[in-house]
């Protein structure tokens, strides 16, 4: 009963909301003009298509992760999952290179490969949340340390190394580019169309924001609480899947170090874009910007000689409080 | 003779653009039982949500002993000895039911808490409610009417001068509302002013001195209750004359079984069951709170554990292992617990609405049709006579009844055949009480079956054309035609009659 006073007046709740959604954009631009402040090679579009290509794959992560958030639950296991598979592709297609040959099929069968092994990760996160009736947190904490293990052990405590022929092929997938935009760049934008228009415009995504809100209710609407909860780990395992394939070509190679603190700028992403942690609401595009503003961070800091480098992870950090913060505040609670 | 001890003058509020209290100017006397009452949305909630630092005026002051106060917080009102028992719960789910009540209060000996005398204070304050609930017991495992008693004990542990309750007796059985009235009156011999607010205006007969009639956020009057009877407090509540609560009893029901449910077990709650409902029935469900009503019809549409049974649908044997297994045979169930299960409080009205049915709503490749949900939603709002602020109003910014007429156009998207209607007037005005009574009726004609649970006994007799009554998990009672009265149904309900059951079997 000492609760404060809540959200009250409804011309205040439209421009939280607002606040709420242009927030990160805001936010992203005042990096921006930061940046180019501090050190004007930083709007060239060299370095601009630099950092946004280096953010695709935490934000192709990031996309899978607004999904198991906006439903209330949470995955720490996708760095270490990107590592495992970054490793079990190495290997098969170093495997092929001597039966089907340094050819496309080749790279294609990895491809195939990540993809399978990125959607069975993520059901059995999702089959022993839901079915085992263990917090996701907890249950991911366990995957996480298991597929980092595995490969360290496939990589026999090294690295692994994509044959250098393969590379040659594979390559294009990271450095290359389409109308003069890079690959990465472009999968991480029709990942994010796709994302968004699932979690804003169909059934699932409907489901997946009313489990969050409220997992009771939504078992009292006869939603299959159950199976949508598995389907969101699932699509992020799909999402590390995606963003482990465009990964591999850049440095070809895989080891215990491979995506090493994925999850936390995965999770940072959707958090400073606006997706509550406790789950029920989605901001994919804050969650775009989200992944954007981290890689930038890190930019912005190689570009001064103001603050070291090695307080990226510490500015990274300060920026995501505050943006919790502002939320709050926002919110008015 | 002291003048009032809590005022207001001029009271306006806000909520953004719309105005919801206008100019208003109460007076709650020293020690007396002060009643408030209206239709739904007319702003007794808000009014009472300021006195109590929940909300801050826009314009007006509020007097306490005659100075003005302005409350930031609700611990800025207890602190000046005003406690409020909110209509939504407002306890903290996963706290045991000692840690609640003593919440921002707790109790330090030196660095620690001060664990055995919360213990033994706590226990104090159940006992004198009479009720079961242990100290010990989390929150979230109580049953809706026990959460009323701890938010009740809750309040009056704080030792306030002014206590005000938000319907309190909205979910609580004749035998809890009589503790309870006894609780407030021997708090009111104490000196303490309570303002009461309450759709049942049998209660406030029985209990104020002084009743305030609010409608569409202006005061209509205040007036001693010896002035005043049931009848004429409806009539100004809604501001036309109220006769004929409930619809003609011109409905048979046809020969055909639609539900027919055999020896339904839900371990710990209900025990071997068995009823059957007609076509076109209106069958009511009397029993105590507690008695297994619920959690009897959450087995049937498979929302619950049920460890023995058959459910037969239009003659044909139903496998319902999960709601949407009722779904897809068009039986739906409206929860008791509005905000707990059937409602999403933080999302809108639309999104509510469409959610149980979202299955009609999709198009081509699995996109939603907003422009049919947004006609949905306008008829619904047409239908129900909804309320709101604005078309994409929360649920939280609703009045209880207006949230109710939410969650009731809710199940009806799926048009269903068979309803399953636990509670469905709960917080809901008399005017708004009477539609829904005729809805009910009107569904009945079109060939559909009702099962009605309520705690109101009146409200069965009135609507109902046959009554089973529970009692500890089991079917005790049957009565329909002229044996349907409030004696024969309380003899079954509280084991005088039909008590062929051992009593150990008891319920949650
Ligand atoms: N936080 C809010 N934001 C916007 N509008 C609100 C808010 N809280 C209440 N309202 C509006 O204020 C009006 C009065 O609501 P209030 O809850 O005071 O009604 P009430 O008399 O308590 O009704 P009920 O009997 O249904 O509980 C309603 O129209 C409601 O929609
Ligand atoms: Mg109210």
């Amino acid at each position: 009963m000492s609760s404060k006073a809540p959200a009250e007046t409804q011309g205040a709740s439209r421009f939280t909301l607002d606040f709420r959604t242009l927030g990160p954009f805001v936010a992203l631009a005042l990096l921006m003009i930061l940046g180019t402040m501090i050190n004007a090679t930083f709007i060239s579009s060299a370095n601009l298509t630099n950092v946004l290509t280096r953010s695709a794959f935490i934000g192709i992560i990031a996309v899978g992760a607004t999904f198991v958030i906006s439903a209330g639950g949470i995955d720490l296991s996708v760095g270490s999952m990107a590592a495992f598979i970054s490793g079990v592709m190495i290997i098969a297609m170093n495997h092929f290179v001597n039966t089907v040959g340094v050819n496309w099929t080749t790279v294609m069968i990895g491809m195939g490969l990540s993809v399978a092994l990125g959607l069975a990760a993520g059901l059995a996160n999702g089959l022993v949340t839901t079915k085992g009736r263990i917090d996701s947190f907890i249950v991911t904490l366990g995957t996480m340390g298991i597929y980092r293990s595995l490969v360290t052990y496939l990589a026999d405590g090294g690295t692994l190394s994509l044959s250098f022929q393969l590379r040659g092929i594979y390559r294009p997938v990271y450095y290359g580019s389409f109308l003069g935009i890079p690959i990465p760049l472009w999968a991480f934008f029709v990942v994010a169309v796709i994302g968004w228009i699932v979690l804003n415009k169909t059934r699932f995504g409907r489901y997946c924001l009313a489990i969050g809100s409220n997992a009771d209710v939504a078992a009292y609407s006869a939603i299959n609480v159950d199976r949508i909860r598995t389907l969101t780990y699932v699509v992020q395992g799909l999402c590390v899947a995606v963003a482990t394939i465009i990964y591999v070509p850049r440095l070809g190679s895989a080891s215990a170090s491979t995506g090493v603190l994925w999850e936390l700028e995965a999770i940072a992403a959707v958090i400073i874009g606006g997706t509550a942690l406790k789950g029920g609401t989605s901001r994919l595009w804050g969650t775009v910007a989200g992944a954007i503003m981290l890689s930038m961070i890190g930019n912005i800091l190689n570009l001064t000689d103001a603050i070291s480098q090695y307080l990226n992870g510490a500015v990274q950090g300060v920026i995501i409080i505050v943006a919790v913060l502002v939320q709050r505040s926002g919110k008015g609670r | 003779m002291a003048g009032p001890i809590l005022r207001t003058t001029n009271l306006c509020k806000d909520f953004g653009p719309v105005r919801v209290l206008f100019d208003m100017d109460f007076e709650l006397q020293p020690g007396e039982i002060h009643a408030v009452i209206g239709e739904n949305g007319a702003g007794k909630s808000t009014l009472v949500k300021i006195l109590s630092g929940y909300h801050q005026p826009t314009e007006g002051q509020v007097l306490l002993r005659d100075r003005p106060v302005k409350f930031q917080s609700t611990k800025d009102a207890e602190d000046a000895g005003i406690c409020m028992i909110h209509q939504e719960f407002n306890l903290a789910n996963d706290l045991t039911v000692e840690e609640n009540i003593f919440l921002g209060k707790e109790r330090r000996r030196g660095l620690f808490l001060d664990k055995r005398y919360m213990k033994e204070h706590s226990r104090e304050v159940l006992a004198s409610l009479e009720t079961d609930v242990s100290p010990n017991a989390r929150v979230k495992n109580l049953s809706v009417s026990q959460k009323q008693m701890v938010e009740i004990a809750k309040a009056v542990s704080r030792n306030a001068d002014v206590l005000i309750m938000d319907e309190p007796t909205a979910v609580l059985t004749r035998s809890e509302i009589n503790v309870l009235f006894r609780l407030i009156r021997s708090l009111q011999a104490k000196g303490v002013s309570v303002i009461y607010i309450s759709h049942k205006l049998d209660e406030v007969k029985e209990l104020a001195d002084t009743v305030t009639v609010l409608r569409d956020g202006y005061k209509v009057a205040t007036q001693p209750i010896g002035e005043l009877t049931e009848d004429m407090m409806a009539t100004m509540m809604v501001g036309r004359e109220m006769k004929d609560m409930f619809p003609d009893k011109d409905l048979e029901p046809k020969p055909d079984t639609v539900l027919d449910v055999r020896g339904v077990t839900s371990p710990g709650y209900a025990v071997d069951c068995s009823f059957h409902l007609k076509r076109q029935e209106i069958l009511g469900f009397a029993g105590l709170v507690g008695s297994g009503r619920t959690e009897l019809m959450e087995a049937i549409v498979g929302l619950r554990q049920r460890s023995s049974g058959q459910i037969e649908v239009n003659g044909q044997t139903a496998s319902i292992h999960a709601y949407r297994d009722a779904i897809s045979r068009n039986i739906v169930y409206l929860s008791e617990d509005r905000k707990g299960k059937g409602l999403l409080v933080e999302k809108t009205m639309g999104f509510n609405l469409t959610l149980l049915a979202l299955k009609q709503y999709v198009r081509r490749l699995g996109m939603i049709d907003e422009t049919a949900e947004a006609v949905s939603l306008r008829k619904a709002i047409e239908e129900f006579e909804i309320r709101a602020p604005s078309n994409t109003a929360v649920i939280n910014t609703l009045s209880g009844g207006n949230q109710q007429k939410v969650a009731l156009g809710k199940i009806m998207e799926v048009d269903p055949e068979i309803l399953i209607l636990d509670e469905p007037t709960r917080g809901i005005d008399v005017g708004t009480k009477q539609q829904i009574y005729f809805f009910i009726h009107e569904l009945a004609k079109q060939g559909k079956s009702i099962i009605v649970i309520s705690s109101e006994l009146p409200e069965l007799i009135g609507v109902c054309q046959r009554i089973i009554v529970m009692r500890s998990g089991h079917i005790v009672g049957d009565v329909s035609g002229a044996a349907i009265n409030e004696e024969e149904i309380m003899r079954y309900a509280m084991g005088i009659k039909g008590g062929n059951n051992n009593e150990q079997q008891s319920a949650g």
